[in-house]
């Protein structure tokens, strides 16, 4: 190999690696999305409340001591829906699992389908607040003028008490925002018009 | 830096009339020639400096007084002849978004990497050319092309009004459903174009300065503004790509349905803040790092004295660059981020000011007791260091969670971003464009006027943003063409700063033009022997071709 093949090839090889270093980077930040939700997910930060099965929250002891849970409901500009909880606040023990409901009601003469997103605050309580059943876990359907009534069952970790930052919080909100999943909602119109 | 075994007169055969220039277009038109694309990547900056100037020009007009005053002239001259008053302040985000988005990715970063990166990288290492010269002039017209991407925003529909208002950081959701139209896509395409032209730049630097540099030209023989170019790249490489899937998240968003950044698809805004961010710090240093080296190569050849701490010195931008990856979300406190999440991006980035303060203190000793020659190029580096401080001693301030909560998005926020940008990599632009001008032309400019230049110049620049700092503590928001009449004062002030550093810029233009006609020819080496890297041992210009012979680099010289 000549001395100038041999320079090529050598340029080629670094320049080779360089881009595979920005590609790399490329796929790291797609990657975030997801990485970015799990990290939500295990650590609670942001607010971001904790999920766990029948099964898992049945091995939950209750403490006496109580904790005050504020609710809040809010829809996004463009959804025609009544969204707000029937309570305003709950005294709940502990670890003592608690039954809310919230209360929807489909102004317009359209079937909509929606999608909750929740969080708490203060956000150090995310990582406690723990959900068994919600409304915001799968998308909802309101026909035309329909009323319904959409329950949450939670607890609050009794370990939020061993949590230097959390342990001093007398009440936790737990928010609502109902947002319009405009697919669906087009597929919803689609299935009555093709049902007529 | 580097002292070479062969004499003068040898390097002085390439400059000999075998240079086989090509024809006029050909030359300038598809140049392989690291040269001539450097000279190109400067001219193109200048240009797009020039706009992006004359933005903030309009900016700091509409603020001279409370009240809007100028926003309807300036949206006929882009075409509006009725504006609605939602339409002149969203005028008003296109404004700042173009000025921001052009003097980052048009004119700091083509004129330092670009241009002086392009001139000046292969003939410090003693290389012949770029690695991939092909690739080199595709880099500088897909920079162009992204440019006229985002000229080509401003005239077509934005949501309110015309032209992309969603500020440089693009933040979602204003840039997703706040934005409908294309100028949006316009803007995010030019940064594509723009992106993919750097990390093509950087993948090239980074090539040339392993595999080309002259025998005997070890790593830690390199000139300072090659280490600097080096570090740079590899933040281009780490950091751009990382901008390029949040944009194109972005792009999805806006035109195929997907919700990355849409909380009624699962999505979440602030997830596209933590990826910008992500770049955008690195960002800062990128613009920032190779005006550092510059400024090394003019204070240690004006001192007469090799630079003060070389080693430390390198490994103080590697340092930059690496813990400048670990402090985005300084960006972000009022996000809310968590209480300890804070205190550790506070302490992360406060720790960048202990490289950062390696350099500026081996500055200061280079010149300590050195044989100062107070040419141009380090009145230009001094007034850099001074300024360049100032910005960094208000980032300390800032890189603070607690205060940051009661400062972030006010003017405060702004001077401290132009004191490091506008008047620190700006500054250093101009200080290497006096040391390097007569090299590259071959004609000497007046140092009087550069000299006159300079003061202007520092006067100008400090009475714009150093009031903003006063604005700033007392409240001013920033991104608002009107404000209460109590920060009237100040913004006057202000605005007589940007009319004086106007006139600097008149002096600089009268300068190159008095160089180019009545500019005394320049001699190989016209800064005397404190100037040792290897450009100085080539003619004023050098060759078209040069090195065919590569340099052998003295074992016993030191930096």
């Amino acid at each position: 190999m000549t001395a100038a093949a041999l320079s090529v090839s050598r340029n080629r090889r670094v320049a080779f690696y360089a881009a595979g270093m920005a590609l790399a980077m490329l796929a790291l930040g797609w990657a975030s999305v997801p990485l970015y939700r799990m990290f939500c997910q295990a650590t609670g930060w942001g607010g971001t409340t904790m999920r766990v099965s029948e099964a898992q929250a049945a091995t939950v002891k209750a403490v006496a001591q109580t904790i005050s849970v504020r609710f809040d409901g809010n829809v996004d500009h463009d959804l025609p829906w009544k969204f707000g909880p029937e309570q305003v606040t709950q005294a709940v023990r502990l670890g003592e699992r608690s039954l809310a409901i919230y209360r929807a009601k489909n102004l317009s003469d359209k079937p909509i389908v929606g999608r909750a997103s929740f969080n708490v605050v203060p956000e150090q309580a995310g990582k406690y607040f723990t959900k068994i059943q919600c409304f915001c876990f799968t998308e909802q359907t309101l026909k035309p003028g329909e009323e319904v009534r959409m329950p949450v069952t939670y607890y609050v970790d009794p370990s939020i008490l061993e949590d230097m930052d959390a342990r001093d919080i007398g009440q936790i909100t737990l928010s609502y925002s109902f947002h319009q999943d405009k697919e669906a909602s087009r597929k919803a119109l689609d299935r009555v018009a093709s049902a007529r | 830096m580097a002292n070479t075994v062969q004499d003068h007169g040898h390097a002085e055969d390439h400059g000999h009339d075998h240079d086989h220039k090509p024809a006029f277009f050909a030359r300038w038109f598809m140049s392989t020639n690291h040269k001539d694309i450097g000279t190109l990547y400067l001219i193109f900056a200048i240009f797009a400096g020039m706009i992006g100037g004359a933005f903030s020009g309009m900016m700091r007009f509409e603020l001279t007084e409370p009240g809007i005053q100028y926003l309807a002239t300036f949206s006929h001259w882009f075409g509006v002849a009725n504006p609605s008053f939602d339409e002149q302040l969203h005028l008003w985000n296109v404004l700042i978004s173009a000025h921001g988005l052009i003097m980052v990715f048009f004119m700091v970063m083509p004129a330092l990497i670009g241009g002086f990166g392009n001139w000046f990288v292969p003939l410090m290492i003693g290389a012949p050319d770029m690695a991939f010269p092909r690739m080199n002039n595709i880099s500088f017209w897909l920079t162009v092309a992204g440019f006229c991407s985002l000229m080509a925003s401003a005239f077509v529909p934005g949501g309110t009004g015309q032209g992309a208002g969603i500020g440089w950081t693009a933040y979602a959701p204003l840039s997703t459903s706040g934005s409908a139209g294309p100028a949006v896509d316009f803007a995010i395409f030019s940064l594509h174009l723009a992106g993919a032209a750097s990390i093509m730049g950087a993948i090239n630097f980074i090539t040339t300065i392993f595999n080309m540099r002259a025998p005997g030209m070890t790593l830690h023989k390199m000139p300072l503004f090659v280490w600097s170019v080096l570090v740079t790249a590899f933040l281009l490489l780490l950091a751009l790509p990382v901008l390029a899937a949040a944009i194109t998240m972005l792009i999805t968003d806006r035109n195929f349905g997907t919700t990355f950044f849409d909380a009624a698809g699962g999505g979440d805004p602030v997830l596209f803040q933590h990826l910008f961010w992500f770049f955008g710090h690195p960002e800062v240093y990128i613009m920032i790092l190779p005006g550092f080296g510059i400024i090394s190569q003019i204070i240690s050849t004006h001192s007469n004295k090799p630079v003060f701490g070389y080693l430390g010195m390198a490994y103080a931008m590697v340092a930059i660059g690496v813990v400048g990856f670990v402090v985005w979300a300084h960006h972000m406190y009022t996000t809310g981020l968590s209480v300890n999440t804070k205190m550790y991006f506070t302490a992360a980035t406060m720790v960048i000011a202990v490289p950062t303060g390696i350099k500026i203190f081996s500055w200061i000793a280079t010149m300590w007791g050195g044989s100062l020659e107070f040419k141009s190029p380090l009145v230009w580096a001094m007034g850099f260091i001074f300024l360049f401080t100032v910005g960094g001693v208000t980032g300390v301030v800032l890189a603070n969670g607690g205060i940051d909560d009661n400062m972030q998005d006010t003017y405060y926020v702004v001077g401290h971003f132009h004191y490091v940008l506008s008047l620190g990599a700006v500054t250093s632009l101009f200080a290497g464009f006096y040391y390097w001008f007569p090299k590259m032309s071959g004609k000497m400019h007046s140092e009087f006027l550069s000299y006159l230049h300079f003061a202007v110049f520092f006067v100008g620049v400090n009475l714009i943003f150093f009031p903003m700092h006063f604005l700033g503590l007392q409240g001013m928001p920033r991104r608002y063409p009107d404000y209460v009449e109590a920060y009237a004062h100040w913004n006057w002030v202000a605005t007589l700063g940007y009319k004086i550093m106007a006139v600097s810029i008149l002096i600089w233009i009268v300068n190159v033009i008095y160089a180019f006609i009545w500019g005394k020819k320049a001699a190989d080496n016209y800064w005397g022997h404190g100037a040792n890297t290897l450009e100085w041992t080539l003619s004023s210009p050098p060759p078209f071709h040069q090195f065919e012979t590569l340099p052998v680099i003295d074992d016993n010289a030191h930096h």
